[in-house]
């Protein structure tokens, strides 16, 4: 296999002076991204990680002192962190399950539909631009006992779904599948859109099923499409925050990691310990990110921008 | 005949969506005009027994949401201006050029698009009362111009990639000069992309609820979503529900009118920014 290559020509002053005035403009124009990002997040988690080696409270700032590994320890042996992880974990689990089954359907329909198309594809960009607090609002009411409609006419009674966990959790993950799986949708139409039709149509004529035509030919195709949507899907029901602020308070265990985050570091000025929570938090996006590269092979490059 | 039946059938569906979508506004509409004194029943009923303009009349001359709307449009519409701007210089250099630490930068982005905002609460919490930006509209704009970068970025980067740019040297060879080659050939092409990239970031900071309620303490920053959890309506002996609702409604109207007027450019900038074509 040798093959002859051709030397390349030897560059002359000019494109080499060019190459180089690109380079310099090219990290000019993305120098402020780049510093305001780094200000903004990498900055303050290196301060995280400082803040969260010392015992340190706002209310006492006098009695700060160096624990080390400390306020880790007290978090991870805590039955708090856990079974805020759980519930994390659980609407994660499933919202993004529900979602990408329910944004599938919506995207084959968007996809397939002739009558009626944008008025459907306006309508499911509704809930994506809505104010997150206001769904937790709109599907909180719902359900209310005194003001709700659900009760009437499921004919439950006075039942209470904020009265228990199980409950509490149904409508949070409600509210989140409403407002989310448009996100999941579109992407999803995105994909299904790439798909090429003669494909389709030679499974057609080769006599496969609908099912086998989805199963063989439209779902191996969009696999990369599927991958990104999910993983983005899924961090971002890991942050969740609003839904079960507004819905509950977190009262009877429907408490998040992002919610723990909040209330140990603003509702109760615990800097300390607050910090470590928040470096925990981080560590947990950062392995299910690691989970979706490597163990899924999610292919990044397929996010726009590196081509 | 078949085909025109699939096609209803398609259609069908598509108004299930449709029910789907729009029904919860029904309902936050229908509470906004219930009766504040009376709505409240052990049989609570989906539409108001009488419409009542009340729960508006209220929200607008409580100065707590008023003021917060003001906030609101505020920090929004510069927070979306500034992180449009500084993008565009950055997907501007990404699209067509290359310099070390492009991959870099689009990894960094990447990052910050699956970072935990709740992470940063304490540190930013701190960090801003010590600059003494806590409580103010630029101790929003900050937090918000940056974790919108990366959308922008990438919507960006993928609009100005479809851009012909030789369009520009064959403006200047036809005698234009570099100006008006810029402003008369690349400006219309690249403006779409930065209007959708406009509007997409517009909508994350509307609706940014946690940062708001971490690094604001009064109304002087307080954004509507903020002041909704704060809301207790006209007296402490009335539920707030009803004027909470009127509140949301206001707050809606703005999303639906720029999902209404372009929504052809919104479906577009969400699936150029994620998955390629």
């Amino acid at each position: 296999m040798a093959v002859m290559v051709e030397a390349p020509a030897p560059q002359t002053a000019e494109v080499t002076d060019r190459a180089r005035h690109e380079r310099r403009l090219g990290l000019m124009l993305s120098a402020p991204s780049f510093l305001v990002m780094v200000f903004v997040t990498a900055y303050p988690l290196i301060y995280a990680v400082v803040l969260s080696l010392y015992n340190y409270r706002l209310t006492d700032p006098e009695g700060r002192e160096f624990v080390g590994l400390g306020n880790y320890a007290t978090v991870l042996t805590d039955p708090v962190w856990w079974t805020d992880f759980s519930t994390t974990f659980l609407i994660t689990v499933f919202s993004v399950a529900v979602e990408l089954v329910l944004g599938f359907a919506f995207a084959f329909v968007m996809y397939r539909i002739l009558r009626g198309r944008s008025i459907v594809r306006t309508a499911i960009l509704i809930p994506y631009g809505i104010v997150t607090v206001v769904s937790a609002y709109i599907w909180r009411y719902a359900f209310q006992l005194d003001a709700g409609f659900v009760n009437q006419w499921f004919g439950l009674g006075d039942y209470n779904f904020f009265g228990q966990r199980w409950s509490a959790l149904f409508v949070i993950i409600l509210s989140e599948i409403w407002k989310t799986t448009p996100f999941i949708s579109l992407l999803l139409l995105a994909g299904l859109v790439q798909v090429p039709e003669e494909l389709q149509e030679a499974a057609r004529v080769d006599g496969a099923t609908a099912w086998q035509r989805l199963k063989r030919v439209t779902l191996p195709n969009m696999k990369a499409a599927i991958m990104v949507a999910l993983l983005f899907r899924t961090l971002d029901a890991w942050r969740i925050f609003d839904n079960p602020f507004i819905m509950t308070a977190g009262a009877n265990k429907t408490e998040t990691l992002s919610f723990l985050a909040y209330r140990q570091n603003v509702t109760l000025v615990n800097l300390g310990a607050g910090s470590a929570v928040s470096v925990l938090l981080f560590l947990t996006v950062v392995v299910i990110a690691f989970i979706f590269v490597k163990g899924f092979r999610t292919d990044l490059s397929q996010v726009r921008g590196d081509r | 005949m078949a085909d025109r039946k699939v096609s209803n059938w398609w259609t069908v569906w598509g108004v299930l969506i449709l029910l789907w979508a729009l029904f919860p506004l029904l309902w936050m509409v229908s509470l906004s005009f219930k009766d504040p004194a009376t709505f409240r029943s052990a049989e609570p009923t989906f539409f108001p027994q009488v419409w009542v303009w009340d729960n508006y009349r209220t929200v607008f001359t409580d100065s707590l949401f008023t003021s917060a709307l003001r906030n609101s449009v505020g920090i929004a519409l510069i927070a979306t201006f500034l992180a449009v701007i500084v993008a565009m210089f950055a997907a501007y250099a990404i699209a067509r050029m290359e310099f070390p630490g492009k991959k870099f930068l689009l990894s960094m982005a990447l990052a910050i698009a699956m970072f935990p905002q709740a992470a940063l609460v304490g540190p930013l919490f701190n960090m801003w009362r010590n600059l003494g930006i806590y409580d103010t509209w630029l101790g929003l704009i900050i937090p918000y111009l940056t974790f919108a970068l990366p959308l922008s970025i990438w919507t960006m980067s993928a609009f100005f990639r479809q851009i012909p740019w030789e369009m520009e040297q064959a403006a200047q060879v036809d005698g234009a000069t570099a100006w008006q080659a810029f402003r008369k050939v690349i400006v219309p092409l690249a403006a779409p992309g930065v209007f959708t990239t406009a509007i997409l970031t517009f909508f994350f900071c509307w609706n940014e609820f946690l940062l708001a309620i971490s690094l604001t303490s009064t109304d002087r920053a307080r954004t509507v979503p903020a002041a909704l959890s704060f809301f207790t309506g006209a007296s402490q002996f009335q539920s707030p529900i009803t004027y909470i609702m009127a509140a949301s409604v206001v707050v809606t109207i703005p999303v639906v009118i720029l999902v209404l007027i372009f929504q052809r450019r919104i479906m577009a900038g969400l699936t150029a920014g994620a998955v390629k074509g």
